[in-house]
């Protein structure tokens, strides 16, 4: 099942840069929610604090609070590994291991992780690839073929079973659909509104109609900061702050 | 910023305010047919009915073409919406001036007779709160449109009081039945427009601010009267 994010007076750096400034947001389980603003406005940063890969870039610097469910993201006895293995994450560019078979990509995390059992591991790659909507696409050359020779909206459901293999709670989505035609674009929708049912969902998009679609609350950032936070509806009908009103009616950004 | 998206609306917003000042005159034509029993007034509003269709067909193309080429969002989606609801709004006040000269046309085949009802003050109540409303569009306020809101209940009330007078009159004077129910019909298609007029006045709100205020009016004022 997925879990609610609190985040609390959270702020982020690049060097002496701040990328994030006094970031609060509570997250609903259960729930897709959408980041949105002009590029450099801190949406990836943001995401990338809940699972604890800001912290892996050179010079970075994270302070506040997140807490996932009852883990404490930042807490001071909790392991990075543990949190990105219940905070999944799909980027933009679909990026499976190549040399890898289909199957081997699905189950690289778990058996990373020391996982052996066979028969477990056929169930969970078929779970994974079935939620992720490639199974019916895929069953047939689970082990023959590479995760590269699949196209690229594939490649990223791909990913997604590869991400939710290890059972996260959460899983964060930055752009996941900006590098697909429409169709792939489509299922990768259809996907979100279908893993909300045990996932919390948190995506990145520059792509307004589709925060629009797939997200039940939004939240818009600009310049490190988060402007506003409300019901997808009300961003996208009537939001609350001007500059809200002037990003998402095309005014700038 | 959107230059060409800016354009469409811009072009959105002359479109919708040629076609008021069109429906609008209509009602004032076929009004002042009425006061001085003129047909060839008559004449013009049923021929310029066709030019009130082509209008609304127009805009709402525009409307349309704008909706699924530029995605609006937010108040220039709730302007869209509005304008397009404005629209069918004005195209029925056009149809009520059509139905008024259609029944001066009627009256004016009968003797005229002395009836009990003042066509001309509500005709400029009506037309005063479609112009009032147009204006709130122009001007995008929100306090206006509210105004003309208000304004609705006199209207009613002036229709009620020609109902029972106009029934009293065919009663008493069967020979002016007739006229008495031109008059009667006439008095409800102004009623009507004033219907529409508040109608924009709502939608007005509801770009501005974000608010529907449809359907509320009457229970919000019972409300503050009970305070």
């Amino acid at each position: 099942m997925g879990v609610g994010i609190e985040v609390e007076s959270l702020n982020a750096w690049f060097g002496a840069t701040q990328a994030l400034q006094d970031i609060g947001m509570r997250i609903a389980p259960n729930h897709a929610t959408a980041i949105i603003g002009p590029s450099g406005c801190g949406k990836s940063t943001f995401v990338r604090c809940l699972n604890r890969m800001h912290e892996t870039l050179p010079e970075t610097r994270v302070t506040g609070k997140v807490r996932i469910g009852e883990m404490e993201v930042y807490g001071d006895g909790t392991p990075a590994v543990l949190v990105r293995r219940q905070v999944g994450m799909v980027f933009q560019k679909p990026n499976p291991f190549p040399a890898m078979s289909i199957y081997d990509n699905v189950a690289a995390g778990l058996k990373l992780n020391g996982f052996r059992d066979r028969r477990k591991l056929d169930e969970i790659v078929e779970r994974s690839l079935r939620m992720a909507a490639l199974w019916d696409e895929v069953k047939d050359a689970l082990k023959k073929k590479s995760g590269a020779s699949l196209s690229g909206g594939q490649q990223q459901r791909l990913c997604i079973a590869r991400a939710l293999a290890v059972e996260p709670n959460v899983l964060l989505m930055d752009e996941p659909a900006s590098a697909l035609d429409p169709i792939s674009t489509g299922k990768i929708e259809d996907l979100i509104f279908q893993l909300k049912e045990n996932y919390t969902i948190v995506i990145v998009t520059h792509n307004m109609q589709q925060a629009a679609r797939v997200a039940e609350f939004t939240g818009f950032f600009l310049l490190g900061r988060l402007i506003e936070f409300a019901k997808t509806e009300k961003i996208f009908t009537n939001p609350s702050d001007k500059r809200t009103e002037d990003y998402i009616t095309g005014r700038f950004g | 910023m959107r230059t060409r998206f800016q354009q469409g609306l811009d072009e959105l917003r002359e479109k919708l305010l040629k076609m008021g000042g069109m429906a609008e005159q209509a009602v004032d034509r076929a009004c002042q047919a009425y006061r001085e029993r003129d047909l060839s007034l008559c004449h013009r509003v049923l021929e310029n009915e066709s030019q009130i269709n082509a209008a609304e067909r127009d805009i709402d193309g525009v409307a349309l073409d704008l909706l699924a080429m530029q995605q609006p969002m937010a108040i220039d989606l709730r302007f869209i919406l509005a304008v397009v609801k404005i629209n069918a709004d004005l195209e029925r006040v056009g149809d009520q001036a059509v139905n008024i000269a259609e029944r001066v046309m009627d009256m004016m085949e009968l003797p005229p007779a002395e009836l009990p009802v003042d066509v001309p003050r509500m005709a400029s109540a009506a037309s005063a709160m479609v112009q009032r409303a147009l204006e709130s569009f122009i001007e995008g306020k929100a306090e206006l449109a509210q105004a003309v809101l208000e304004m609705d209940n006199v209207v009613d009330r002036m229709r009620d009081e020609a109902f029972i007078s106009l029934v009293r009159t065919m009663n008493q004077n069967p020979a002016v039945t007739r006229q008495a129910l031109d008059a009667l019909l006439i008095a409800r298609n102004l009623e009507r427009v004033a219907d529409h007029a508040t109608n924009i006045a709502e939608d007005v709100i509801f770009w501005v601010r974000g608010a529907d205020v449809r359907h509320s009016f009457g229970i919000q004022s019972t409300l503050g009267g009970a305070s």
